[in-house]
């Protein structure tokens, strides 16, 4: 070795001490990270044993605060922590397929009926219901509050060409909007009052609320947004705005790894008594927001 | 303004009171985060030295990808890593999906050609003026990128810290890979998030605050210890 090289490496070692001190630093961060998320170190080694199932549920579900309510119940009850992946329906019918959750609580019947069909899925139980609402400006420029229907409601907003933010995300509720606009003879709307945002329910509300624009919402996610500026509550009770949720589990044939007999107990649970009370005791600024249906 | 100042209000609030679950999702962040940057220096820094020390036909074309890698967007690195991980996928067998390991894969992913690149650049500059020592000394090329790496250390921690302000501001790639699950892999950015999309701004905005004093934190820290001992050369 040359002389200049080795004076370079002893200089390095006389330098070793901060280097040291970095490192140890590094490391002191690392351990207090680590010491720090210790629960969630062992929520997730418990991920591969008994105990945790992982349930796939959409946005309305986890904004209205019902899960809230039941997951400490259900945990209490039955020993089974529950972790909520918290998408669209249209991506948690894709995380159930791919095996990467152990049941989905979804609303979207034709979405579903099709995941059952392709053998992704074992069976369908309906737990409960709750509802859409037409959300529009206070004003209301397209008279959507006198409304006779939930399809003549749409068409007076799109009469009067009034902004309309749609999801645009393949949800549950996007899929329902769709279908209320085929049931009104429209086809999917075009033009430049029809915005598909490509969100989720806040955001989309977020969105409405910004251009005081026409929006249909699930009634938890509306009661639960904290936004809602010149927006208010315009129409709804139309049966066909009844949105029913339903619980299924992966198919444990097509993905060994699923934790079937814990899914099974949670679905046992999901349509007791119990969960008859919480769910429809369960109530947002006095309103309740849930009705459970699930048959025995 | 006032829901400026009243989310000023709530991040005081949330550091002052210790909130428990606060506290769970910064860990989780720094954890995440600071591993990811680990790896990344692991691969970038030597990566970076390598290409600068190198010179080979196409390394033209490979800075150009390196440096527009830089731009990868975190919903497709998030969307890739899932599709890897994924029950479904080729490496679904290690079970790393939602959980904290596929966010430290995805973020590694994202910050490695931010922290490579920043190197080559250092690295480079070092190397037009150290060229002819080291050549004349008759170094081998190992011995070359050990010592550019060495005398580039400050402008390579610049990488590090580039990398871990990528990272820890991330939310696209880490909420479809780790899902934000509550006590499990929710970390600052997909709880600010989740909050907004609640519309709950003030809260969100608190704890945006949060992590922007929490990446101060860790920048002052780094530069504080690499500065104070023995003051000047660095």
């Amino acid at each position: 070795m040359t002389p200049g090289l080795s004076l370079r490496f002893s200089l390095r070692f006389s330098r070793a001490g901060r280097l040291a001190a970095l490192v140890a630093l590094l490391f002191a961060l690392l351990g207090f990270a680590a010491a720090a998320g210790a629960g969630t170190g062992a929520g997730n080694g418990a991920g591969n044993g008994t105990g945790t199932l992982r349930m796939a549920v959409t946005t309305s579900f986890e904004n209205s605060g019902l899960s809230h309510v039941l997951l400490p119940r259900i945990k209490a009850d039955t020993g089974i922590e529950v972790q909520l992946i918290v998408v669209g329906t249209g991506q948690a019918l894709r995380l159930g397929a791919a095996g990467d959750v152990d049941a989905v609580l979804v609303h979207a019947r034709a979405a579903e009926e099709k995941f059952l069909a392709a053998g992704h899925g074992t069976h369908r139980r309906e737990i409960m219901y709750n509802d859409f609402v037409l959300i529009g400006p206070r004003d209301d420029p397209a008279g959507a509050a006198g409304a006779s229907s939930a399809t003549d409601a749409l068409l007076r907003v799109r009469a009067a060409r009034a902004p309309f933010v749609s999801r645009g995300d393949d949800s549950g509720t996007n899929k329902k909007e769709l279908a209320l606009w085929k049931a009104a003879g429209v086809g999917t709307p075009s033009g430049g009052w029809y915005r598909p945002v490509g969100a989720g329910m806040g955001a989309a509300l977020n969105v409405a609320s910004g251009m005081n624009a026409y929006v249909l919402s699930d009634r938890a996610s509306w009661l639960k947004f904290a936004n809602k500026g010149d927006l208010a509550l315009l129409y709804s009770g139309d049966p066909v705005l009844f949105n029913q949720y339903a619980y299924i589990p992966v198919n444990p044939a097509r993905h060994p790894d699923v934790k079937s007999a814990l899914a099974a107990r949670l679905e046992d649970w999901l349509t007791s008594d119990r969960a008859r009370e919480l769910i429809d005791g369960y109530r947002l600024d006095g309103e309740r927001l849930f009705t459970f249906n699930a048959r025995p | 303004m006032h829901d400026i100042w009243r989310g000023l209000m709530e991040a005081g609030r949330l550091v002052v009171t210790l909130d428990a679950d606060l506290y769970e999702i910064i860990g989780l962040s720094l954890r995440v985060t600071l591993s990811a940057v680990l790896v990344a220096s692991l691969v970038g820094l030597p990566l970076g030295a390598w290409l600068a020390v190198n010179r080979f036909r196409h390394r033209r074309l490979a800075v150009a990808t390196l440096n527009a890698l830089m731009g990868l967007p975190p919903v497709v690195v998030g969307l890739f890593v899932y599709l890897l991980l994924s029950r479904s996928g080729p490496l679904g067998m290690l079970g790393l999906l939602f959980t904290p390991g596929a966010m430290i894969i995805a973020q590694a992913i994202i910050v490695t050609p931010l922290i490579a690149s920043i190197a080559h650049q250092a690295i480079r500059e070092l190397w037009a003026e150290y060229h002819d020592l080291l050549i004349s000394m008759n170094a081998t090329r190992g011995q070359r990128m050990r010592t550019l790496l060495w005398d580039g250390r400050r402008a390579l921690l610049t990488a590090m810290l580039a990398g871990f302000g990528r990272a820890i501001g991330e939310v696209g790639a880490i909420m479809i890979v780790g899902g934000s699950i509550e006590h499990s892999t929710r970390v600052l950015t997909t709880a600010i998030a989740l909050e907004t999309s609640k519309g709950n701004f003030e809260f969100a905005l608190g704890l945006g605050l949060v992590l922007i004093g929490l990446a101060l934190a860790v920048n002052l820290l780094i530069h504080g210890l690499g500065r104070t001992e023995r003051g000047s050369t660095w």
